[in-house]
């Protein structure tokens, strides 16, 4: 046997030991990529033109969030030319920093959705949410009819809002008293499609000033 | 007193059968939703049943609950055999069952519902994290308390592995899912953006690297050696590759977002550890496979074995691919493509169904109280079925992988894109339905497992069986092996 073994067998022979030392091992990972994130998280700016989600906008995105859109579409215009072409100026982290949680996706059996706000009419948007094959007869999208005929409930929107508020988004007090009548009567359908066209055409000219690499440094 | 203390399998037995009953479940939503991402009405307009609220219904089905009650039965199983010592705390340990049962249902019927966090492998809402944790901590008390009264001194790295799976899991899930309600069935994550992004894939990465990686080598490292008679190839060899493994992976997680908006030092950090990372992979493949040298004949006989043999097979080929797949260059390729899809299934129906449906083999039989499986030729069948149906998925979903990838960077000769996104949905509809068939292979084969299992356990049905006696070691000053003597 040699030497060291001595010592390693003390933790092969007392489990609590071994406990901690896993503890520590898996830990460290974790500790010196996020906690930097983290930090400096609260110290990014929001790129001109990016503002908290108004109220039918974060109505919308819940039920993006919801009905799982992320698992087929990414919005993460990745820096590689060919993104570029296709979908836009590459996203940066500010874009993203009131989703919660962020929607960059990991999966295109959809396009890219990041900009996809204002490239179609809304009544597009409603036919195609309604069934994709009437406007994309190749699409292999469901259909989401039930939308048009679900309303958004203005109770719990001012309540999201206040839940966002307490988790540091910027939501001035009259943005929470005026949450309910701005839903009030619309259809999760049109908070979806409201959402979908404010995706990205904010953003244009500060993503282009933007440099990826930097990430979100102040 | 302690000559009377018996090995506790009811609580295995019901994870065994949990194991089955949620294999099943969890591939034949896999099944549906293939089908309908193949003939997309296959919805029928109808919410819960749509490909976008049914998937993460798969994904928690197979991994957490056919994965889960596995592990958990198997983990169990392995640490009152290497420890010499009856289960700690039955009552709780029959909690973490009906426990575990309970949050799988709670789970795989709010989200369909619509009652979802949306982070992938993450998607059940804060009382469902909750009531997981409670039962999470609850196993991780079990299985230490357990180890804290074995009757061998030296703990089995089979074992440590079960240990840095409880640790890790328990510390990634609550951590991730960190999240202010806004009512019973809606929270905010309190991380956003780039943040939540980073966090996630932290989770999700060692969510594959902790419960379908570590916990199924522990499984390996306790039925291999078990099935092929032999002991383990290089015991020093587990232990190197056990603390290279569980610190490197940890690393890795943000290989998910290449070129994306998180800094790019992590990105790059990422990418270097997941190349690292192919070293203890291969060497727990590498050890688990040489335990097979001198026994390959048993693979003619013992079916269990074959399914050990290429899930060892398939962990070294997926984990190569995935860290082929970390590098950046690539990653621009396979990101956001099938590719993926292909990986992630080459390294769960190969290495994590295969390892485990190995070990039910092996283990089945004697938590049964019968000698063998009812049916080797339904073995036989099954491994079949399997394969055939694993390598059609796995070789439809790369070819539709590699195809994306290269229709959607392909420009003309002025430097434009060549093809507009449906043109490259087009391309891949027929691998679309090819995946769906073999994942219907893969459904069929389970369901002759079951057969299989059902038949084995006609006696413990019939309460025929005897529980097993835990053997009593003699104490043991130094369990160091004496040195060999020296010749005159």
């Amino acid at each position: 046997m040699a030497r060291g073994y001595k010592y390693f067998e003390a933790i092969e022979k007392r489990a609590g030991l071994l406990g901690v030392l896993i503890a520590i091992m898996v830990s460290l990972g974790g500790l010196a990529e996020i906690t930097p994130l983290y930090f400096t998280a609260h110290s990014i700016k929001a790129p001109a033109g990016v503002k908290p989600y108004d109220a039918l906008r974060l109505a919308g995105k819940d039920v993006y969030v919801r009905e799982g859109c992320y698992l087929c579409h990414s919005q993460m215009i990745r820096s590689l030319r060919a993104e570029t072409q296709r979908y836009g100026n590459y996203s940066i982290a500010g874009e993203s920093m009131y989703d919660r949680p962020f929607q960059w996706g990991s999966k295109r059996t959809g396009p890219d959705l990041a900009r996809i706000g204002g490239k179609y009419s809304d009544v597009w948007q409603e036919l195609h949410l309604k069934a994709p094959r009437s406007v994309s007869p190749d699409s292999n999208m469901p259909g989401y009819p039930w939308l048009s005929q679900a309303s958004i409930d203005p109770v719990e929107i001012t309540q999201k809002l206040r839940v966002l508020r307490l988790l540091g988004d910027p939501y001035t007090d009259g943005d929470i008293a005026g949450a309910a009548a701005a839903v009030k009567g619309r259809t999760e359908m049109q908070a979806l499609i409201a959402y979908l066209q404010g995706l990205g055409i904010k953003n244009e000219a500060a993503a282009a000033a933007g440099d990826p690499a930097e990430g979100p440094a102040p | 007193m302690p000559t009377a203390e018996t090995y506790n399998d009811h609580v295995v037995r019901l994870f065994l059968l949990a194991a089955a009953v949620w294999g099943i479940v969890g591939m034949s939503v896999g099944v549906y939703i293939a089908a309908e991402l193949a003939w997309p009405a296959l919805n029928f307009d109808i919410p819960w049943l749509t490909f976008s609220r049914l998937r993460p219904d798969h994904t928690f089905g197979v991994i957490f609950a056919f994965g889960g009650s596995a592990l958990m039965g198997c983990c169990y199983y392995i640490v009152q055999r290497t420890g010499h010592v009856r289960l700690a705390f039955p009552r709780l340990a029959n909690f973490t069952f009906w426990g575990w049962q309970t949050v799988i249902l709670m789970a795989m019927i709010s989200m369909p519902l619509g009652i979802t966090q949306s982070k992938e492998y993450a998607e059940p809402e804060w009382f469902v994290d909750i009531f997981l944790a409670v039962v999470w901590v609850s196993f991780g008390v079990v299985f230490f308390a357990t180890l804290a009264r074995r009757r061998i001194r030296h703990i089995y790295v089979a074992n440590w592995y079960f240990g840095a799976f409880i640790i890790a899991v328990g510390l990634l899930h609550i951590i991730n899912n960190l999240a202010i309600p806004v009512s019973l069935w809606k929270s905010y994550p309190i991380y956003a953006g780039s943040v939540d992004a980073m966090v996630q894939w932290w989770y999700g990465h060692n969510a594959v690297a902790f419960f379908l990686t570590a916990g199924f080598l522990g499984m390996m490292y306790y039925f291999v050696p078990r099935q092929a008679q032999q002991p383990l190839w290089s015991y020093r060899f587990s232990i190197v590759n056990f603390w290279a493994l569980i610190s490197i992976y940890m690393w890795a997680g943000s290989h998910h977002l290449m070129y994306t908006a998180l800094p790019d030092w992590v990105q790059s950090v990422g990418m270097a550890f997941s190349l690292v990372l192919l070293m203890p992979s291969w060497g727990s493949a590498a050890n688990g496979l040489l335990t097979f040298n001198g026994s390959w004949h048993r693979l003619k006989s013992d079916p269990a074995a074959k399914f050990m043999v290429l899930a060892l097979v398939f962990y070294a080929a997926s984990t190569f691919e995935g860290s082929m797949m970390a590098i950046k260059t690539v990653n621009s390729l396979t990101h956001y493509t099938d590719w993926t899809i292909a990986h992630v299934h080459s390294g769960s129906i190969g290495w994590v169904a295969m390892i485990t449906i190995g070990s039910l083999y092996a283990m089945a039989p004697r938590a049964l109280g019968r000698p063998a499986m009812h049916s080797t030729a339904a073995m036989e069948l099954h491994f079949w079925m399997h394969t055939v149906g694993l390598l059609l998925y796995v070789i439809a979903m790369w070819t539709a992988g590699a195809t994306e990838g290269v229709m959607w960077r392909a420009t003309d000769a002025h430097g434009a894109l060549k093809y507009p996104f449906i043109d490259s949905l087009n391309a891949i509809k027929p691998f679309y339905a090819v995946r769906w068939f073999g994942g219907v292979l893969v459904l069929s084969g389970m369901i002759v497992m079951a057969w299989n299992l059902w038949h084995t356990a006609a006696d413990a049905r019939a309460r025929l069986i005897k529980p097993i006696p835990v053997p009593i070691p003699e104490p043991h000053p130094i369990q160091v092996p004496a040195p060999l003597p020296v010749p005159a």
